[in-house]
């Protein structure tokens, strides 16, 4: 089950300089681990208390996870899972 | 690190209209550039507040991934992250802080408190790290670094 992961410019510092990473898995947080199994360090700015954290947005394909099972989204082979920090801010 | 956000005039008068537009829900956008280290933003896009808030700003998660596939597709990135504050000072808040996850970005604040008198500052948010760094506002980037001033007016 090979998905390709597309990595934001923030956490490439954990994939070392790479825009994506290949990567199996039959869930997001499948992937998830399997990334992190080799780049150590990711999971961490991804996913919180088990969640997925509320300002990282994680896409299959085009479809925002949050909205399709969280890290329990499925994951086929051949797709595409991209992740992109939320840009967001307040004035408090 | 020392930096300068230099920027079209047209550029800085779209993100203050597109602040005073939204006044007083926080209005927010980008502006892409190339991606080939030249720090020079040309492409005006304006995003939707999907929090709608007074207070507080998000891209619509939609939009953000048509936004980064569209600028990745272009070979651009977000040399400029914009916001307003529309009643306080332009200065990034303890959220926009926290929030910014653009280490390359020039994160561009435009207060819209005053009626009549904006603010306009930049600042490079690294790791928790806030740096305001000055704006220089140029007429075009055509004779940028020439140091040159026997080119004839255009
Ligand atoms: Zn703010």
């Amino acid at each position: 089950m090979a998905v390709t992961v597309s990595i934001p410019t923030i956490l490439r510092t954990h994939t070392g300089g790479e825009k994506s990473v290949e990567a199996s898995g039959k869930t997001v947080l499948e992937v998830i681990d399997d990334i992190e199994a080799r780049h150590g360090g990711l999971k961490a700015r991804l996913v919180k208390d088990e969640k997925l954290h509320r300002f990282v947005n994680v896409y299959v394909n085009d479809e925002d996870v949050r909205f399709s099972g969280g890290l329990d989204a499925e994951v086929k082979d051949g797709d595409t899972v991209t992740i992109l920090p939320a840009v967001a801010g307040g004035a408090r | 690190m020392f930096t300068v956000l230099r920027i079209r005039r047209d550029l800085v008068d779209a993100i203050v209209a597109h602040a005073r537009r939204d006044h007083p829900d926080e209005a927010c956008g980008v502006i892409a550039g190339p991606d080939d280290g030249s720090d020079r933003p040309e492409r005006f896009i304006p995003m939707v507040n999907a929090a709608r808030s007074p207070t507080f700003y998000e891209f619509d998660s939609g939009d953000l991934l048509k936004l980064y596939r569209e600028m990745a597709a272009n070979d651009e990135t977000p040399v400029v992250i914009y916001h307003s504050h529309t009643a306080t000072e332009a200065y990034p808040s303890r959220t926009d802080i926290k929030l910014a996850q653009e280490p390359f970005a020039h994160y561009v604040l435009v207060s819209t408190r005053d009626a009549d008198e904006h603010e306009f500052r930049s600042y490079r948010i690294v790791d928790g790290v806030v740096t305001e760094e000055p704006v220089e506002v140029v007429e075009s980037y055509m004779f940028a670094n020439t140091g040159s001033d026997d080119v004839p007016d255009a």
